[in-house]
């Protein structure tokens, strides 16, 4: 089942598939939005609790049309310059938003998991939000008459996770900081895993998050690919490059100029690493 | 005391309303820095609960983002965030959440969504978040944000997150079962909300700052309480562990990873 990147990418995501590249803070991959703008896929419905810098850089490098989120910022620095420019002034195009709030992403991702129609949530009241995102609906509970809020599920065409390590037959342990990981995962039509490790096999691990090997489409070993976002036990998030891309993100031209540099010239993450550790030195 | 930044006395201002053992919900930046800083001194044993699912965390110095490493390698334990938000937060089970935002009004609503309309935004700025969830169902807020006629704002571009909605009560109309907003600290000093009309009104600010002071950065009219108290300048306690707490995080944030080729 081990596949390179390329091949996973290829072969899984099409122009105009909806995919979740989830990880919350941590874990986040990388490397596979760095290989789909590689392959300048286009017309991407992307989904994703925090878009994080991943999102960034695709939405500034024309891969998507939508964009389905609950927090759209640079945490702990600021705005994700793209994005708004995108939602601004529609740069380098238009760009839907399916937003919600965080614990309404999760209970669609959760409906999504268990393949039921809609999540709830005892949540959007009396917010300007669900009045603007016609995903956002009350039902009145059957039982006790209780208005609640209810939202389509999320099901992906393709999750793609990154964590720690899977084994040869394709089973995925992840530890550490999970967000919504489990639940995109289970949600999607197929599930892509990019790994630091594959190993013979993985420690017995009773509450350890293991994605058994019958949900996962395709495994990719990828060392650092997280990276700027990180991997626990294998490197820490790069706090201070997270700091830095809001220079390099502000300015369109030398957005364009770094996204062609570290990533579209490289031709593959391995090789990204080494741009950026050149540069570093 | 008189060198201390506006922002250090909002900081060691939140502290102090937060007490030991109390469950809360930490925010990202001044937040953090409230909530570390009641730890580390007379709230030991404060459970601190962030987004990202980490419980009981006891970072040694402030993370950047919602989920960096430390927070995890210090938690008494980590759990996947929809069981945050639904086990925890919607269960009623956090006792003060933080909020920031870019605008509040008088009622303690608040916009952290768009500056404009929300299909032609001025500004797009990031969005609910948990916010929404934990103005709702917190058993009390505390909200952190400096004052200017620009945020101080008589009417909401977006209302994001619910204060008090039109106060006299309108909240408890609502699906909302958390308390609201019990008090906004700024940099002239504190607003809380009057007990009938839920209006925020200034009760107390810092030994250098003044009613007019106040008034000049709120956009709407400012309703003043009767008496109005002086918030204690800083301990030297208070303010030696919060520099020291900042020192530590910049020195952490400015380190240079190595990047894993």
């Amino acid at each position: 089942m081990p596949l390179s990147l390329a091949d996973a990418i290829e072969r899984f995501v099409p122009d105009g598939a909806s995919i979740a590249l989830e990880g919350f803070t941590h874990l986040i991959p990388f490397a596979a939005g760095h290989e789909i703008i590689r392959q300048r896929r286009r017309d991407l419905h992307l989904i994703r609790m925090t878009p994080d810098l991943v999102y960034d850089q695709m939405i500034g490098m024309g891969c998507a049309r939508k964009l389905t989120f609950s927090w759209g910022g640079n945490p702990g620095v600021g705005s994700l310059h793209r994005l708004r420019d995108a939602v601004e002034h529609q740069w380098p195009q238009p760009l839907q938003l399916d937003e919600h709030s965080h614990a309404g992403m999760a209970a669609a991702f959760c409906a999504g998991a268990a393949r039921l129609p809609f999540g709830v949530l005892r949540g959007y009241i009396d917010t300007d939000l669900a009045t603007h995102n016609p995903n956002i609906r009350r039902v009145t509970c059957p039982f006790s008459s209780e208005s609640l809020a209810a939202v389509p599920a999320l099901n992906p065409d393709v999750t793609i996770l990154h964590a720690q390590r899977a084994d040869r037959e394709g089973n995925v342990a992840i530890h550490g900081i999970l967000g919504a990981a489990r639940e995109a995962a289970l949600a999607a039509k197929t599930l892509i895993v990019t790994v630091e490790e594959i190993v013979d096999s993985l420690p017995p691990a009773m509450n350890g998050i293991v994605l058994p090997h019958w949900i996962v489409g395709a495994v990719v070993h990828c060392r650092g690919g997280a990276y700027p976002s990180y991997a626990q036990g294998h490197y820490a998030r790069d706090n201070a490059f997270y700091r830095r891309w809001d220079a390099i993100s502000r300015d369109r031209e030398v957005f364009i100029a770094w996204m062609e540099r570290h990533v579209l010239a490289t031709p593959d993450h391995r090789a990204f690493l080494e741009s950026l550790r050149a540069e570093a030195a | 005391m008189s060198d201390c930044t506006r922002e250090e006395l909002m900081t060691i201002a939140a502290a102090r309303l937060l007490w030991d053992r109390c469950v809360c919900f930490v925010g990202i930046g001044l937040p953090s820095a409230a909530c570390n800083l009641a730890r580390l001194t007379h709230a030991p044993g404060i459970v601190l609960i962030y987004e990202s699912g980490t419980i009981g965390t006891k970072p040694d110095v402030l993370p950047l983002s919602i989920g960096d490493g430390e927070l995890a390698d210090t938690a008494a334990c980590v759990v996947p965030l929809p069981e945050i938000f639904s086990y925890y937060l919607q269960a009623g089970r956090v006792d003060v959440g933080f909020l920031g935002a870019a605008q509040i009004d008088r009622h303690g609503n608040l916009n952290s969504t768009v500056i404009g309309s929300y299909d032609a935004p001025k500004i797009r700025l990031p969005g609910s978040g948990g916010a929404q969830e934990i103005a709702a169902h917190a058993k009390q807020t505390f909200v952190m944000l400096t004052a200017t006629p620009r945020s101080f704002v008589e009417r909401l571009d977006f209302r994001t997150s619910v204060g008090y909605l039109e106060g006299n009560g309108a909240r408890t109309q609502t699906g909302a079962r958390g308390g609201g907003p019990r008090a906004v600290i700024t940099d002239f000093g504190m607003l809380t909300p009057h007990p009938q009309s839920e209006e925020l009104q200034l009760t107390a600010l810092y030994p250098d700052a003044t009613i007019e002071e106040a008034r000049s950065k709120v956009g709407w009219r400012l309703a003043v309480a009767d008496i109005i108290e002086t918030i204690e300048p800083p301990t030297l306690l208070e303010l030696e562990t919060l520099r020291a707490l900042n020192a530590r995080t910049s020195a952490a944030h400015a380190r240079r990873i190595e990047i894993p080729v």
